[in-house]
């Protein structure tokens, strides 16, 4: 990581907990000793609609959102989402895709297309490409909301900051009740997303 | 110690470590969450005002008894509050009050992305602004400061990315509130009848060049000389977009915007080469900078609309286009916009609206995703409570050809912070519009806040409750009705009859939001698509639910492409038992029997 930051764009569909995600993430980064800035977008009637949240860490962070063409990592909690922000990219991008589809409104209704094959487009590209699935882990845990955790295990492999920061952060932003199964669904991940 | 805040969450940080003692505020996007963590602190007096000039007055009238008060809202909230704010500008302060402005450069939530910074110029009164999270909360301690010390009150504005970016804060004690609470008559100074008011206009004028003597020496506006061929004098999150990309030029980063320190502008201008002048929106700096004789590089090169980026800052200065055009992607992006939730007593509402094809003059709320197709039943989006008032307008402009043809949609949260007015104007001049409240028993585009209708208040005790078919009769209006929103029969009837009135009338839809925890129904069983009653009709794929889904059959596929009638259908719907909630509106709206219930929770 040397001295330049590391920037880390999450994104997906408004219900999938990439805020949530986000939030653990930022907190494991500082606890880790980093500086840490993160930027999203929030307050239209999110459910539903496109998400994205960026982090950024290292030595000294100025901007809190991430330069076009400068993404690290993208970690992708949907499939057509994850084509929005090709922009962002750069052909060293490491891609976490979850294999997930949630239709768009005018695909419901049938206007419009669902793309077909994204995992195929976004690998054709990038060839740093791990796909996950987020949602089957998450039920070998025992509880599908927790897909978001799970995925953010699949994202540690690719952030060096050692696990018990990942805890420390998982500890800080949720409920005591919620900790102990969102901490399997994040090893589940660690180990086998 | 150290926490990762948002600018709101280190802006009410700022408060507690003030010493404040009243805080107010209305929602609104991107201030709301200021008010909403303030409430974790016990010692800070806390409410949602009915709307932001309310709050401003409350502000007010805890800094006339001493009391550090701080007053929060969104950029068009200002607008609401312009009034006493214009003239407090005159009264002063006995304890400190600071206005926090939210403004939404990108427009990501709002209707306009008007510059508040215009305000301070305007108003006279001094302006901070933050460039990240620890600044917010230091900047709001400071602004007290300046508020005590030069008898003020004190603007800190936000944008969207400082307000709800994230990054490392420094957490410290509260000081002990220098208030001293107490009654004071002081009428020469809070009575601005015009002979009052005339001889505190050039005390305002005196303390407008005190603080420029201020700007000169405030440690917040902080030259950073560097590479000496690139200036660049910039504010707010501005400047980390700068920094980020330009780490080697000279910068002046202003703290205080308002008013400007003109001798560290000209002493900074001489040391470099070229100047730039860094700044989202209005081209407030350049035009000051200007004035002073200074030429500069501004918004000949940056955009006015929109809120800037990294690239958008280096490209500009560097003179270069975006650097590469990103790979064309093989295939067409359906865009997804925010919809209302499955299961919201808005829909069914706004189906008939488009049924009937009126002209619905909309308001500011959840509601006006009505616009999206394909409900699209929505005419108009302006101002908050600005729906009553274009009804009324249409349907005394045009008369007869406007009758049963305009209705006024306006939630609940809107219509008390200011609807009320709007529909006394119809009352008392003989209006007869037809006014549609949404009332879902809480404020939802922001996220669920308490209002003067859900019987608590902002820590969630109890209180009293508006009601509004009282309300309503007592502004005069003889026809108020309420309905259930997800009886879609019922509406049609009462909406066709309502119109038809040559009086005001009110039809009052009562269904809870459905994200709402404390008031959600018994959660009903999602409902099921019977595939092959299904003829392909798309009635329910009109609602525009999100559990709705339309298969298309492709032409030669024999797969589902008959009904058990056996006739022919191009495609048929299904369901989202994930998302469903069961409101039952697809139901009312199939022939065909081809939506049943499951047995599923």
């Amino acid at each position: 990581m040397n001295n330049k930051n590391t920037n880390i764009l999450a994104i997906g569909v408004g219900g999938q907990g990439i805020i949530l995600a986000s939030e653990i993430l930022a907190y494991a980064l500082m606890a880790a000793g980093f500086d840490v800035k993160k930027s999203e977008v929030h307050g239209m009637a999110q459910r539903g609609g496109s998400v994205n949240s960026h982090v950024r860490f290292g030595k000294q962070v100025y901007s809190p959102i991430i330069k076009e063409g400068e993404v690290d990592i993208l970690f992708a909690f949907e499939q057509l989402e994850s084509l929005r922000y090709l922009g962002f990219l750069n052909p060293n991008t490491q891609i976490i895709l979850n294999n997930h589809v949630i239709n768009p409104p005018s695909v419901s209704l049938g206007v419009d297309e669902y793309p077909n094959d994204v995992p195929g487009i976004i690998k054709e590209r990038y060839p740093h490409f791990h796909l996950a699935n987020g949602l089957d882990l998450a039920e070998k845990v025992g509880n599908p909301r927790t897909a978001n955790i799970v995925l953010l295990g699949v994202l540690s492999r690719y952030v060096k900051v050692d696990e018990v920061h990942w805890i420390e952060g998982i500890t800080k932003v949720l409920p005591e009740k919620l900790r102990e199964i969102n901490i399997d669904a994040f090893r589940l991940g660690r180990d086998e997303g | 110690m150290k926490e990762i805040l948002s600018g709101n969450e280190a802006i009410a940080r700022g408060a507690y470590e003030s010493g404040v003692m009243v805080a107010t505020a209305y929602p609104g996007t991107p201030s709301t969450e200021i008010l909403e963590n303030i409430t974790r602190y016990k010692e800070i007096y806390a409410e949602w005002s009915p709307n932001e000039k309310v709050a401003l007055e409350v502000g007010a009238g805890a800094s006339f008894g001493g009391a550090r008060a701080l007053v929060a809202m969104k950029h068009v909230g200002v607008n609401v509050a312009a009034d006493p704010l214009f003239t407090l500008s005159y009264t002063g302060v006995k304890g400190g009050l600071v206005i926090i402005s939210a403004d939404d450069p990108e427009l990501h939530s709002s209707q306009n992305e008007q510059d508040n910074r215009n305000y301070a110029k305007f108003a006279k009164i001094p302006m901070l602004e933050p460039s990240d999270s620890q600044e917010a909360k230091e900047f709001v301690k400071k602004a007290f400061e300046i508020s005590e010390q030069y008898d003020t009150p004190v603007f800190v504005r936000t944008t969207t990315r400082i307000s709800h970016s994230k990054s490392i804060v420094k957490i410290q004690d509260p000081i002990k509130s220098p208030a001293q609470l107490e009654i004071v008559k002081n009428p020469t100074k809070l009575v601005m009848l015009p002979a009052n008011a005339r001889r505190r206009h050039p005390i305002v004028e005196e303390r407008l060049g005190q603080l420029k003597t201020l700007a000169e020496e405030f440690p917040e506006n902080k030259i950073e000389m560097n590479d000496k061929n690139i200036g660049i004098i910039t504010s707010g999150i501005s400047y980390q977009y700068a920094k980020e990309v330009f780490p080697n030029y000279s910068y002046l980063k202003l703290g205080l915007t308002y008013p400007l320190p003109e001798k560290m502008i000209k002493e900074f201008v001489e040391q470099v080469e070229t100047l730039y002048i860094v700044e989202e929106l209005d081209p407030y700096l350049e035009d000051q900078i200007k004035v002073m004789g200074i030429e500069v590089t501004g918004k000949k090169i940056f955009p006015i609309c929109g809120e800037f980026s990294p690239s958008i800052v280096k490209d500009a200065i560097s003179g270069s286009s975006k650097e590469q055009k990103n790979e064309e992607i093989p295939v067409k992006l359906p865009p997804r916009p925010p919809n209302m939730c499955p299961g919201c007593g808005y829909r069914g509402i706004f189906y008939i609206f488009n049924k009937l094809k009126l002209f619905v003059t909309g308001d500011i709320g959840c509601y006006t995703l009505g616009f999206l197709p394909p409900l699209s039943a929505i005419d108009t989006c302006v101002s908050m409570g600005g729906s009553i008032g274009h009804a009324m307008g249409l349907d005394k402009a045009l008369g007869d050809d406007a009758k049963g043809k305009v209705v006024a949609v306006i939630g609940d949260s809107t219509f008390l912070h200011s609807g009320i007015t709007s529909l006394l104007d119809v009352v008392y001049n003989k209006g007869a519009s037809t006014i549609v409240i949404l009332d879902n028993h809480t404020t939802a585009m922001t996220g669920r806040q308490e209002h003067p209708g859900t019987g608590h208040t902002i820590k969630g005790e109890p209180t009293s409750k508006v009601d509004l078919v009282q309300l309503c009769n007592g502004l005069g209006v003889k026809h108020v009705r309420t309905v259930n929103p997800l009886d879609m029969k019922s509406v049609e009837e009462i909406l066709k009859e309502e119109l038809e009135r040559d009086e005001a009338s009110v039809i009052i839809s009562q269904s809870p939001c459905v994200l709402l925890k404390s008031e959600r129904l018994i959660p009903k069983k999602p409902l099921t698509i019977i595939n092959e009653n299904c003829n392909g009709c798309k009635a329910c794929i009109k609602l525009g639910c999100p559990a709705i889904i339309w298969k298309n059959i492709h032409k030669n596929s024999q797969e589902n492409s008959v009904t058990t009638e056996n006739k022919k259908r191009k495609g048929f719907a299904i369901i989202d038992k994930m998302l469903c909630i069961g409101c039952g509106l697809c139901q009312q709206l199939c022939k065909f029997e081809a939506i049943g219930e499951t047995d599923e929770q």
